[in-house]
């Protein structure tokens, strides 16, 4: 498994980057971690005639809340995730989902923000961040603009809303309120492999314990990563409960749309949103209310 | 496709050469280099037996160009043996019976040795966790965790032994980034 | 110090003399020689499992930078190389000729100066095809309207099948199973084994290195069996077999997978041939799974008869086997199906009944034994999921019902209904310490609660009875080679000693154990046994390591060439003592005269004396050669119990404990015994939840590369527990039996049975492997037991 021929450059600064992007046209590349592109380049799957390196730019590696906003470099390794107090202390739904990403080898090359631009439905963070409502800052010629994440995926499968000429160089989320939690769950047939489903689910609750923002993000069943909008919004006002709880776990189901293959039929992957839904929800109410 | 001259310190020990854009690092170092103790078992950074550490970090060679090595520290398992004295999870390894055919067991010893950097004292669940990017066919696992927590042990009790010097010289670049 | 320890040898944890090079990272695999000029293969591959190539077009490759040569099926034609033998007497398209059998078949060879100029030539090949009518189903490929997938010996077989094969008593069985219908129980059930593959770490490949200076071609090899692959060499290349030599040397995992030629081995070595230069072929882990051996494959029905209370009387079992597309199974000539007629277990039927239809389909060829003796995992899988039907339609205890039917131990040697005669075994001792270590009774109690709260709790049993280590050469043979194995010792005036083996080691650690079993017969310390294998240059002939034969087979020589040794040390001793040889005594590593220890000659002093002081009635020296030819098989057995909990939500499984009661006769390192056992019953779970080989209706494979072949890490494989009983074999000189394969061949079922067991009380019989955790969800929907 021998890639094809192509130029490697690297980029210097986000700058260069871009202009480096605008320079070679759609024939180029940017290579972050590698970890998905590399192995697509391997089978000959993906044949850009320029890779731009994007590995030796300062300063796009960084994990840090200011302002109510938590800051995350798009070049951060998923093992920067992994090992990180504060997301361990106030994000704990990323450190579930950056733990569940390939392996710890893997994880300490693959970024945040390629598992994003990436944009596999198989990938983990795109639910995560459908969740939380994070937004994602793309910088391109004419400069920097911020794409809420729901608008940053399209209809169709390994697709974004960036430019041609934009790279991906910041992911931004909300930071958690006094009462919120969230949490990432998902069902793989092995340890490393993609999920078979994975539920993200994030709430904020109000002193009566009433839902004000709920968030729920589906990984691998769909041709997109997939945001549970009815789910979402069936949960506003109302109380987690287990009868509230189950409700919407069978409308995050219902907003699937996986296909059978080798990680199972169609049906059991629906049945399976529903019930890592309910795990997820339980578990980010547990979260939101003071437990672990 | 483009050339380019590429500087890279592998156990301490400077090399240069002219490598191709797409020439696999794990290519470069069995085959340029003849540092053959680095196997490749797959194409899918599925079974770690490529694993080095670059910079310090656990990192599969079989996915990331030669290229992008160029001015980097790189460790693989020929330079865990120091001064003729085996690195603990060598002994480990022997120690506990944690190796058959041998072709997994560089990947494992640097993945087992990435791990110990960032948690001397792990549970067996860490461990596995720690060594779930690798695969071996012939041992189930079992004596590969007790390997790691042989020196894992071994390493508490002294600690000039944990990290040989060109890992620690490694961190000490990969800090500065 | 050391003589103390290892007074003995035997039985002694000794650590691995081999392990000194694989930590250091010193290994030597095939993919590691590099030789001057060296240049590379890479294999142009069929995107289609059954068409017929219109067109090859090689100008294009021929232009890419750095390719020397292209070559096609039509070129090997040319020199009679197009086709080669397989272990079962079929022909293998080296390089397809005007058809393609399988997808990722063999098209054509690109030769290269380096590694990605023939991955360039590879895709510059430009292959026109026509794509035919695929079968994928076995269960199809005899249908009146299939195709017939095998055009190029429509003479000798005009259908799909290959063959058909049958052993036993019918009559016999029959008459039980009319009596059972009217008077006892008849438990049917269908089970399919699925197409997996051994995929080692390493994968195949070689080097071919052609000398035309001296003539002499070297092979590099990922070998099991390089002596009887030089010889296929020598017949097929029509090359003198003296000018060919074999080297296996450090081989990454093999498991059945590298007993095969294949061939990329072929073109490397044509292509040396042809070019002068050495030829480096390595195979990518798509290449391994998709077209190197696989497998398993079985689709089985299997009928018991027994008496109302449970007491076993007959079995019938008949089975489709799946070939692919050529027949390159890995069985002994006398036995297509290999031994899988071994599937009456540890049990004590009267009548028995076997047979088995093979045909070919559009997949890649194979059925090799699989860290298996032919096909003794497919016949235990079964007679074991049969026991725990049995129970199950008796609403018996699974081990109640497997004490009541064991073979006794006084029964041995016991003659099967299926004729084989096993050596020597204590079954019910084996499963009462396997009960013993889990609480097997508090186990059952405690599954009681948890149903009555709704969870979900199984025990599975596997009590499987081996059969390894063949011979006899009279009944077996590898491509009609009869299946001896042997070893020389050569003792260094000094005392040292070098031994070579006939088999070759995969990491089982021969270097280890087989310098334990001349230091026990020597009275030696294994530090002074030096241990070489897989060069046919210099290591004695013998046909491999597989199905667990290496310590039955070429340990009994090795044992043997060093009582050799002895014997004749104690004629010089004699000599030098003045004493008649029936005037002394052995102990280990010395002579010593009967009533006076103190007067005596040390093994050391005895090899001196040898190249010094020789008598002058004895030939000089002190070496010898042992080829073993076995008087039987060895019967290692075993008893596991595998205890699962099953998440009601997602249908997952998971391995709370598995305990592994192993006996395989006289242990020579326990150490080395833990370890195989460790690794077996990770093949072993494999399977039994995530691995097998699929394809879609087209013959495409869907899981080709590790990403989707789902080999188990660290996290999936639970922490085995092990124990073991000693039952030594009578007809083996140290009493020892193999163990390498049996917990790969016992552990399947006890996981499946666990599985079933759980599930038992909503009146499941029976799940296929992979159990994967949506067959589990399903069962669980059906019967409204799915929960959060």
């Amino acid at each position: 498994m021998i890639p094809g021929s192509f130029d490697y450059v690297v980029a210097s600064s986000i700058s260069d980057a871009v202009s480096l992007l605008q320079q070679h046209g759609d024939e180029a590349k940017i290579l972050a971690g590698g970890q998905s592109l590399i192995p697509l380049l391997r089978f000959r799957l993906a044949s850009p005639s320029v890779l731009i390196d994007i590995n030796r730019i300062d300063g796009m590696e960084y994990i840090q809340e200011t302002d109510n906003v938590l800051h995350i470099g798009a070049m951060t390794r998923e093992a920067e995730l992994d090992n990180s107090d504060l997301i361990r202390e106030r994000y704990p739904i990323l450190l579930d989902t950056s733990s569940l990403i390939a392996d710890p080898v893997v994880r300490n090359w693959a970024t945040v923000g390629g598992n994003l631009a990436h944009a596999d439905p198989g990938n983990n963070h795109p639910a995560t961040m459908l969740a939380l409502g994070a937004s994602v800052v793309a910088v391109g010629p004419d400069g920097e603009r911020v794409i809420p994440i729901d608008e940053f995926f399209t209809d169709n499968s390994f697709e974004t809303t960036l430019h041609p000429n934009e790279i991906l160089t910041e992911i931004r989320v909300p930071a958690p309120t006094d009462r919120s939690g969230g949490a990432y769950i998902q069902l793989e047939r092995k340890v490393g492999d993609y999920a078979i489903a994975g539920v993200a689910a994030y709430v904020r609750l109000n002193d009566a314990g009433q839902v004000t923002y709920a968030g729920i993000g589906l990984t691998n069943v769909g041709p997109t990563p997939i945001k549970a909008r009815n789910a979402e919004q069936f949960l506003l006002g109302k109380a987690l409960d287990d009868a509230s709880i189950h409700q919407v776990a069978d409308m995050a189901a219902a907003a699937s749309q996986p296909t059978s293959d080798t990680r199972g039929p169609a049906e059991y992957k629906r049945a399976m949103v529903r019930t890592l839904a309910v795990r997820a929800l339980q578990k980010a109410l547990g979260r939101a209310t003071g437990g672990e | 496709m483009s050339t380019h001259h590429i500087h890279v310190t592998i156990n301490g020990t400077a090399y240069e050469g002219d490598v191709d854009s797409r020439m696999l690092l794990v290519h470069w170092i069995r085959d340029g280099l003849q540092l053959t103790g680095t196997h490749i078992g797959c194409d899918t950074t599925s079974c770690g037996a490529c694993t080095i550490l670059v910079d310090g970090k656990a990192t599969k060679s079989c996915t990331m160009f030669a290229v992008q090595a160029n001015g980097r520290q790189i460790m693989t398992v020929e330079g865990m043996e120091q001064g003729g004295k085996l690195h603990p999870l060598q002994e480990g390894f022997h120690e506990k019976h944690a190796l058959q055919c041998g072709y997994c067991t560089p990947g494992m010893l640097m993945a087992g040795l990435a791990l110990l950097q960032r948690n001397p004292n792990p549970s067996e669940h860490e461990i596995r966790v720690g060594i779930s990017g690798n695969l071996c066919r012939c041992t189930g696992y079992v004596n590969i965790v007790k390997a790691i927590q042989y020196a894992a042990e071994k390493m508490q009790d002294s600690e000039e032994l944990s990290v040989p010097a060109q890992v620690a010289l490694a961190r000490e670049a990969s800090n500065g980034d | 110090m050391a003589t103390e320890v290892f007074k003995h040898g035997l039985g002694e944890p000794y650590k691995r003399k081999e392990d000194a090079r694989f930590i250091r990272g010193e290994g030597k695999y095939v993919d590691d020689v590099q030789l001057k000029g060296m240049l590379y293969g890479d294999i142009v591959r069929s995107p289609y499992a059954h068409a017929l190539i219109k067109s090859i077009d090689i100008s294009e490759a021929m232009k890419v930078p750095g390719v020397v040569a292209v070559i096609t099926g039509k070129d090997l034609d040319a020199a009679g190389l197009a086709w080669m033998p397989t272990l079962s007497g079929d022909t293998e398209a080296v390089l397809a000729l005007d058809r393609v059998h399988f997808q990722m078949q063999e098209v054509a060879f690109v030769v290269a100066t380096s590694r990605y100029a023939a991955a360039d030539g590879a895709a510059a090949v430009e292959v026109e095809y026509e794509p035919l009518q695929v079968i994928v189903d076995p269960k199809k490929a005899l249908d009146p309207d299939a195709p017939l997938l095998r055009p190029d010996k429509k003479d000798k077989q005009p259908t799909n099948q290959i063959y058909h094969w049958e052993t036993g008593d019918r009559t016999g069985t029959d008459e039980a199973f009319t009596d059972a219908e009217a008077n006892g129980i008849v438990v049917k059930q269908d089970m399919f084994i699925p197409r997996i593959h051994p995929a080692p770490i390493e994968t195949c490949g070689c080097v071919a290195d052609y000398n035309k200076t001296t003539a002499k071609l070297t092979v590099w090899l990922t070998s099991q069996a390089p002596h009887v692959h030089r010889t296929l060499f020598a017949i097929v290349a029509g090359l003198p077999e003296h000018r060919i030599r074999i080297i296996s040397p450090d081989v990454g995992g093999g498991f059945g997978n590298k007993v095969p030629i294949y061939p990329g081995y072929v073109c490397a070595v044509v292509a040396s041939l042809t070019t002068g230069k050495p030829v480096k072929w390595i195979e990518d882990r798509s290449e391994n799974i998709a077209s190197t051996g696989f497998a398993r494959d079985y689709h089985i029905h299997a009928e018991l008869a027994a008496d109302k209370d449970g007491t076993v009387k007959a079995l019938k079992v008949h089975t489709l086997a799946d070939h692919g597309a050529f027949d390159a199974a890995a069985q002994p000539t006398k036995f297509p199906a290999g031994l899988f007629h071994i599937c009456t277990g540890s049990y004590d039927f009267k009548h028995a009944f076997v047979d088995v239809d093979a045909v070919h389909t559009n997949k890649a060829p194979g059925g090799i034994a699989y860290r298996c003796s032919f096909r003794v995992t497919e016949a235990s899988y079964l007679i074991e999921r049969m026991m725990d039907t049995l129970a199950h339609d008796l609403g018996k205890d699974p081990a109640q019902l497997r004490l009541q039917n064991f073979i006794k131990p006084e029964a041995f040697p016991y003659r099967s209904a299926l004729d084989w005669t096993f050596d020597s075994g204590n079954y019910e001792g084996a499963l009462k310490l396997a009960m013993k270590n889990v609480d097997y009774e508090g186990l059952r109690r405690e599954q009681a609660e948890k149903r009555a709260r709704g969870e979900l709790m199984g025990i599975g049993i596997s009590s499987f009875t081996e059969i390894v280590g063949a011979g006899p050469g009279k009944h077996f043979d590898i491509a009609g080679i009869q299946m001896f194995d042997s070893c020389e010792v050569r003792v260094h005036p000094t005392g040292k000693i070098l031994a070579r083996i006939g088999v070759q080691t995969q990491g089982q650690g021969h270097e280890t154990t087989f310098a334990q079993i001349i230091a026990a017969e020597l009275g030696m310390s294994p530090d002074d046994v030096d241990v070489e294998h897989g060069d046919t240059d210099t290591a004695p002939y013998g046909l491999g390591t597989y199905a667990s034969r290496s310590t039955p087979v070429a340990g009994a020589a090795t044992a043997l060439a060093a009582r050799k040794v002895r014997d004749k040390a104690k004629k010089i001793a004699a000599y030098l003592l003045e004493v008649g040889e029936e005037d002394l005594e052995w102990e280990p590593g010395r002579f010593f005269v009967k009533g006076t220890p103190g007067k005596g000659k040390t093994i050391q002093e005895l090899a001196f004396a040898a190249y010094t002081n020789c008598p002058p009635y004895l030939e000089p020296g002190l070496e010898a050669v042992n080829y073993y030819d076995p008087p039987n098989l060895t019967y290692p057995f075993g008893s596991y119990i595998c205890v699962v909990d099953i998440d009601r939500g997602t249908g997952q499984v998971d391995i709370r404990r598995f305990m592994a009661v192993d006996d395989c006769g006289t242990i020579i390192n326990p150490m080395i015994v833990e370890g195989q056992i460790h690794g077996g019953l990770t093949q072993g779970l494999a399977p039994a939840l995530y691995e097998e080989v699929t394809f879609d209706e087209d013959g495409n494979i869907l899981n080709g590369n590790f990403q989707d072949y789902l080999v188990p890490t660290a996290m999936e494989t639970p922490n085995w527990e092990t124990d073991r009983t000693v039952t030594p074999s009578p007809h083996h000189p140290i009493g020892a039996k193999g163990v390498g394969e049996s917990p790969t061949v016992g552990a399947p079922q006890a996981i499946v049975n666990a599985v079933v067991d759980a599930l038992a009380h909503l009146g499941v019989r029976h799940i296929d492997m992979p159990i994967t955790p949506w067959k589990v969800w399903n069962i669980l929907k059906e019967k409204g037991l799915t929960a959060d």
